[in-house]
């Protein structure tokens, strides 16, 4: 089980989510994230005051997967969140030492099993 | 002279100014975030550069005797444009009320193109379009040339405004191209109550476009401005209708659409048409919009803010109502189908599709050549960052976390900006 977080281009995220959706990967969170990675920082003009935006914009992705399920989710982001330019983000996989889904009670490898959506 | 004339025509000026900035608004709402500043842009700096233009050399093009196709130099520079009677008000009014007409349907056009055409490229287009379409056209009917000798019926600009807009933003859409990723990600309007408040400064300053159309303060003002209530009053009760037995659900961007709709259609026949005939009008002009509307979202036109559905099928629509319903006995003019005119339909059909033709084939020719000398449109790298950034160095929204302050270098000038400020705080204090 591991717990996979990835900061990506904002612009990059609705490719990001095609691609995990065709891995199907179904459950994820995702959070509005300001951060400073290697890339330029890029220059703002307010009434003659000239800023430069040391934080830029990113996304943040948390996906909860089963061992198995760890290439096909990096594989996917790999994929879709590359522009090829400084600033395309990170993905780290971490170890998790349990899940549990809180409707159900389940743990672990059950807790992060899609379960079919019923009409 | 009438000084009850100029008075009216003097805040019916001001009236239709404010409806760019309230088109900034209606525009700005509907994109997505990272374009919200220029997309407000696109209409407030029609502001400056056709303004200037149009007192330069658009309005001579458009009001100065001429050719039945387009008028002359005689005013160029406001030459000749003085305190004198223009009808019952000072020319140099008349050719303010009229400017801010080419300002707002230069704008118009850019509902067509956001999110992805270079600003620069569009305020050279503005420029050039309003003095090869604008200004010819609005010479066609309401500077005596072709179109008012024929008696096409065209009261404050349904098709020299919004066809011709609408016309423009068609070919534009088709020749800058669809938004990357367009048809495959959703874009969704980012600021849904920008777009309302848009639409509601677009009607409060949609009585001076209609009512100021009768240029003075006269009885066919008051039938102008009764119906700019009633006609958009109609097309919203009608969308509201459809929306609740299509979809069970009323929506505010349909809403705030249904009343630019409703403007639109009333906007040739404001002064022609009885009030009851209006609420008809209306409330039939809704119908082929919202169809358009649900058309065009299936198709690969990118016409991104649906100009073509609310201005070019709701600008027709009014055009040809009103060589349906147009009522002598009401204006004291012309009459149409309902009054025993029927050749009037025939009329206002025919001036429609000769500006549509004329507008869509100068746009193409004016957008092609301007992208033999500047790109059109921006890189897929930059459109995936947002214009805001990119083309204007600003943010709509930021926290300004993380915001650096670059220092200024001690060239000459910024010490002259330093100076300036040591001077400014010394003066304050």
């Amino acid at each position: 089980m591991k717990l996979i977080v990835a900061i990506v281009r904002p612009e990059q995220l609705s490719d990001v989510l095609e691609a995990l959706f065709h891995a199907e990967v179904r459950g994820l969170t995702i959070s509005r994230v300001q951060g400073h990675g290697g890339e330029m920082e890029h220059v703002e003009n307010y009434r003659g005051t000239q800023v430069k935006m040391a934080l830029a914009e990113k996304v943040r992705i948390e996906i909860g997967v089963s061992n198995h399920f760890v290439k096909p989710t990096v594989d996917a982001i790999l994929m879709a969140a590359r522009t090829g330019e400084v600033g395309d983000g990170k993905i780290i996989v971490l170890p998790v030492e349990k899940f549990y889904r809180i409707r159900t009670g389940e743990e672990d490898q059950d807790a992060v099993t899609p379960v079919p959506v019923l009409e | 002279m009438n000084n009850a004339d100029i008075g009216w025509m003097l805040v019916s000026t001001a009236l239709v100014l404010l409806m760019t900035p309230a088109l900034g608004f209606f525009y700005g709402g509907m994109v997505r975030s990272k374009n919200a500043l220029n997309t407000m842009m696109m209409s407030f700096a029609a502001l400056g550069p056709v303004a200037v233009v149009w007192a330069l050399l658009g309005y001579s093009l458009a009001f100065a005797p001429g050719l039945p196709v387009v008028g002359s130099l005689a005013f160029a520079g406001l030459r000749g444009v003085g305190l004198e009677a223009q009808g019952t008000i000072p020319h140099v009014l008349f050719m303010a009320f009229q400017g801010t007409f080419a300002i707002i349907t230069a704008a118009l056009i850019s509902g067509a193109i956001v999110e992805r055409m270079r600003f620069s490229a569009y305020l050279a287009f503005i420029v050039v379009w309003m003095l090869g379409v604008y200004a010819p056209v609005a010479h066609w009917v309401w500077g005596g040339g072709f179109l008012a000798t024929a008696g096409a019926l065209d009261f404050a600009g349904g098709a020299v405004v919004h066809v011709n807009a609408a016309s423009a933003a068609l070919v534009a859409a088709l020749v800058v191209g669809p938004r990357k990723d367009y048809g495959r990600h959703a874009m969704l309007p980012h600021n849904v109550p920008f777009t309302l408040l848009g639409a509601g400064l677009l009607w409060f300053g949609w009585f001076g476009f209609n009512a100021g159309s009768a240029l003075g303060a006269n009885p066919i003002a008051a039938l102008a401005f009764t119906n700019t209530l009633l006609a958009p009053a109609a097309t919203l009760a009608t969308w509201t209708v459809i929306d609740l037995v299509r979809e069970g659900r009323v929506t505010a961007i349909g809403g705030a659409t249904a009343i630019v709709v409703g403007l639109v259609a009333i906007t040739p026949a404001a002064g022609y048409i009885s009030p009851a005939s209006a609420i008809a009008l209306g409330a039939l002009g809704a119908i082929p919009s919202y169809f358009a509307l649900i058309y065009r979202a299936r198709t690969k036109l990118d016409d991104s803010l649906d100009v073509v559905a609310a201005h070019g099928v709701g600008g027709a629509t009014g055009a040809i109502l009103t060589g349906v319903f147009a009522s002598a006995a009401w204006s004291g003019g012309a009459n149409g189908l309902l009054s025993g005119h029927p050749v009037q339909v025939l009329i206002q059909i025919a001036s429609v599709l000769i500006v549509l033709a004329y507008s869509a084939t100068a746009t193409f020719v004016i957008l092609k050549l301007l992208g033999l000398v500047m790109p059109l449109r921006i890189s897929g790298r930059d459109e995936g960052v947002g214009l805001d950034v990119k083309e204007h160095g600003e943010e709509a929204y930021t926290g300004g976390d993380g915001a650096i302050l670059v220092k200024p270098k001690e060239s000459f000038v910024a010490q002259m900006a330093s100076d300036a400020i040591v001077v400014r705080d010394g003066g304050q204090s």
